[in-house]
């Protein structure tokens, strides 16, 4: 076991303007599951890129089971025995699984026919195993997301992986998937195969690893056994500092109600989830999370409340008015903020300078416009500018086009622009997905202020310590509906876990 | 900010010296001497005619230019210009030969006329895509065969019409509602004269600049442009947008007929200029959509198509070497303004990595 499967050696890395590795050195033994922690932009990705073939070193030396390598592209890395698990899957929803795990790798016949009688039998025996069950014929977009991960994975043993590094494969799935992936890894382990991991949520980590290397901003701090360090070691180990909590303090609730959701009906399509006699209630001060594997109906929930889709049944108020007929517009200047699940796609502008992005959600008010119509570029930057001091956005000013922005200073700039202005209910879907620790904690504590000031704030988050540390109430949405409230001070994860998927129904 | 311009300014000028360097080669290649053959055209190009005629060849460009230059703004791809404007033309023509008004009148009355003849022929388009999903590209070459070919074949008799008079023309339009020229107003003493109606481009030029730039229907629409999902959630309604974008753009196309129509000819005939429609989207995309850029941009293709005519009548090469030219510059241009976008998001980028960086 002391032969080494990859060794890294001084890995350095530069991007315009950031170092993403300095000096990195990784050791992986042969045969063992190695954890890489980190907070977001430590620079793991980078380094599995870089040792994946995706992108070029810019200093340093790998080593593949003793011999040294040069990557031009992942193809080179596939040839030496590596595989690579993104976060995002990367498969054709559309075909079947049998024909995603041999796209790009089919075996043939003479003539160039696709010999899918030898792939169908590989296949099978691969899932046999190592216990990753999965039907051959099945289309990949009627699986759940715990199956396609399976998928990827088949993918990348069926090309003959015998290294194979995962990125972020928890992040996506409830607690129930995650057991039975660690059963998949530790069966891998068992045949002799090398998996190096990316994750930063540190129990997992702790349950699953047999060695942890810890970057941080981009640099090795420390590689250590799982026996030897606790969670709270390894948190500190990561930000350098104590690691922020989500929880709320005191009871800021009060009775006066903001938003009633009832009886909701909205129908679905094809692509969209029907929602089912909906009840909700948000009121001044409170937070009210909605937990839910993606895909349950959430989004469709945000669209109806903010007036995107038809409602065919209920109605929706907002305080004391009907407001289920109303225009997006009429719903957003009636005081409804709204944080998207995807800042790229649903929240910025990202070619067009800083305070013209400020004014999106508020192109109709003062100070933006004057007259009702006639924009006011002087004010808006002042109002710009002022923002990015209060919320901490990083940037050079408010000329400068939301590209150039870090993710968490883009997270920052919406949560900034939603909440520098009058409103009475915040929508905010996923409001720290993909942000770095530093800029989560700031984003919890501009909710808790708000909720503080008396906002009503309906949270849909993955993240499900978020959900129970910040929410006054708990609903679980599972296909279209809210199937049970839970009270966010007893629950655990685990228990939410069961409720998201079904495996537990409300009594 | 020097270091911005520079960053705007050198792709144009890049693709100008390419082009030009190409058209160098194609002169030689094409048996003429290419020194002379630019001397040529730079001595003519340069008369005072020349100038006023590359202007009045800009007007209808220019208007072209921009009505497709909405739709870019957020990201329709009108290419029914050229039937929107033969529409606007017709009608404009049509009633402008009828009704009797009296002077400034008259002309409005023809400029609303060929306004609402363009935008309802887009509008139409609008329409097909917020309630049929018709993609517009497909909706306006559609419309415009059958403007075009609408238009012929009434002119030719085929409807079975009363003939106006005029053979294959309809009545002309009364001395009323011509537009005036400024030539008598400048002291100008060229052959042809400078058609007042540039006026109107310049006009259109402004309003277009600040209602995209300076108004909120304005930001929604580039708003809608550059990110449509993100438009809707901040209430933009999509359909409406889209609808309104079509109008605008049809509004101006009417105009794109009207130099020519009330500066020239005062008829519309078989004879009327094709093709500026098509002649707007390269004028478009040359001039980034900017009212600014798009009237250099006019301007630029208004003297080479002038100019170069003496190519022909001094025998160095046939004038088509123009359509190359053009070809050249929108081809070159298109990849320089790519790369000074990579460039400057690297800068950007870099920018706000540092002060990141400082602050950590």
């Amino acid at each position: 076991m002391s032969e080494l499967a990859v060794k890294l050696e001084g890995i350095t890395k530069r991007f315009p303007g950031v170092i993403a590795n300095q000096d990195v050195n990784l050791e992986v033994e042969a045969g063992e599951i190695h954890a890489l922690c980190g907070e977001n932009g430590a620079g793991k990705s980078t380094l599995m890129k870089i040792l994946y073939g995706m992108q070029p070193a810019d200093e340093g030396r790998m080593f593949v089971e003793g011999e040294e390598v040069r990557f031009h592209s992942p193809t080179d890395a596939i040839h030496r025995g590596i595989g690579m698990v993104h976060q995002h899957f990367m498969l054709a929803d559309n075909l079947t699984v049998l024909e995603n795990v041999i796209l790009g790798a089919e075996p043939t016949m003479t003539g160039g026919r696709i010999d899918f009688e030898d792939a169908r039998k590989r296949i099978v025996e691969i899932g046999e195993d190592y216990g990753l069950e999965v039907h051959p014929d099945e289309l990949v977009e009627t699986l759940e997301v715990g199956e396609r991960q399976r998928v990827e994975i088949i993918k990348v043993l069926f090309r003959g992986a015998k290294i194979l590094i995962l990125d972020e494969p928890t992040a996506v799935l409830v607690p129930q998937e995650v057991e039975e992936l660690f059963r998949n890894m530790r069966g891998l382990k068992e045949e002799g195969h090398t998996i190096i991991f990316i994750d930063h949520k540190l129990d997992e980590v702790l349950d699953i690893a047999d060695t942890i290397t810890v970057l941080r901003r981009g640099k090795t701090v420390a590689t250590v056994k799982p026996a030897d360090v606790t969670a709270h070691d390894l948190a500190e180990l990561m930000v350098g500092e104590e690691l922020p909590t989500p929880e709320t303090r005191e009871k800021t609730v009060t009775d006066v109600e903001v938003l009633r959701v009832s009886a909701l009906e909205v129908e679905g399509s094809e692509t969209e989830v029907a929602l089912t006699d909906v009840d909700l209630t948000v009121h001044e001060g409170e937070i009210v999370g909605i937990a839910g594997v993606e895909g349950n109906g959430q989004l469709e929930l945000v669209e109806t409340i903010l007036g995107m889709r038809v409602v065919s049944g209920g109605s929706i108020t907002l305080k004391g008015q009907d407001i289920t007929e109303w225009s997006v517009r009429r719903i957003r200047e009636a005081g409804v903020g709204y944080i998207p699940e995807d800042r790229h796609r649903r929240g910025l502008l990202l070619d067009a300078p800083l305070w013209e992005n400020d004014m999106l959600g508020r192109q109709t008010r003062e100070p933006f416009v004057k007259m009702g119509f006639w924009i006011d570029p002087k004010a808006a930057r002042a109002h710009a500018a002022e923002m990015v001091e209060r919320f901490d956005v990083r940037t050079p000013g408010v000329d400068v086009p939301a590209h150039a922005l870090s993710g968490g200073n883009q997270q920052k700039l919406i949560v900034g622009r939603e909440l520098s202005f009058p409103i009475s209910l915040l929508i905010a879907s996923h409001p720290t997905r993909g942000i770095d620790v530093g800029a989560q904690a700031a984003v919890w504590e501009e909710l808790r202020r708000a909720r503080a000031d008396g906002l009503a704030i309906i949270l849909i988050s993955a993240d499900l310590d978020e959900l129970i540390g910040l929410s006054d109430a708990l609903y679980v949405m599972l296909r279209g509906g809210l199937v049970a409230q839970l009270d966010p001070s007893t629950v655990t994860p685990r228990d939410l876990g069961a409720y998201m998927t079904g495996a537990k129904a409300a009594s | 900010m020097t270091k911005h311009r520079l960053l705007v300014l050198a792709p144009p000028l890049a693709a100008l010296v390419l082009a030009f360097l190409v058209s160098l080669i194609v002169l030689a290649i094409s048996g003429a001497d290419p020194i002379e053959a630019f001397g040529n055209v730079a001595e003519y190009g340069s008369r005072l005619n020349t100038l006023v005629e590359t202007i009045n060849w800009a007007t209808p460009l220019y208007l072209s230019g921009v009505a497709v230059a909405i739709g870019f703004r957020m990201n329709l791809f009108n290419i029914g210009v050229e039937g929107q404007y033969i529409i606007g033309a017709f009608f404009a023509a049509q009633v402008g030969s009828i009704i009797e008004l009296p002077p400034v009148l008259h002309v409005v009355a023809i400029l609303l006329t060929a306004m609402l003849g363009g935008a309802v022929w887009a509008g139409l388009a609008g329409l097909m895509k917020v309630t049929r999903n018709v993609h517009e590209v497909i909706s306006t070459i559609m419309l415009n065969g059958i403007a075009v070919g609408g238009v012929v074949s009434y002119l030719l008799g085929v409807w079975d019409v009363p003939d106006p008079g005029l053979d294959t023309a309809l009545g002309a339009i009364p001395e009323s509602g011509w537009f005036p020229s400024l030539s008598p107003l400048l002291g100008l003493d060229t052959r042809s004269e400078l058609w007042g109606f540039v006026l109107v481009a310049v006009v259109v030029g402004f309003v277009y600049h600040y209602f995209v730039g300076r108004t909120r229907w304005g930001y929604d629409l580039r708003a809608s442009g550059a990110n449509a999902t993100a438009a809707e959630a901040s209430g933009v309604d999509p359909k409406r947008t889209i609808v309104m974008a079509m109008v605008l753009s049809g509004l101006v196309a009417g105009l794109v007929g009207l130099p020519e129509l009330l500066g020239d000819s005062h008829f519309y005939s078989l004879r009327f200029t094709q093709g500026l429609g098509f002649a707007g989207i390269a004028v478009a995309l040359l001039g980034r959509n900017h009212a600014g850029g798009i009237a250099i941009a006019a301007l630029l293709f208004g003297w080479l198509s002038r100019a170069s005519g003496i190519l022909e009548v001094r025998g160095d090469a046939p004038r088509e070497i123009v359509a190359i030219i053009q070809g050249v510059i929108i081809l070159s241009v298109v990849v320089a303004y790519s790369i000074a976008e990579r460039y400057r998001r690297v800068e950007a980028a870099r920018a706000a990595a540092a002060v990141v960086g400082e602050e950590r």
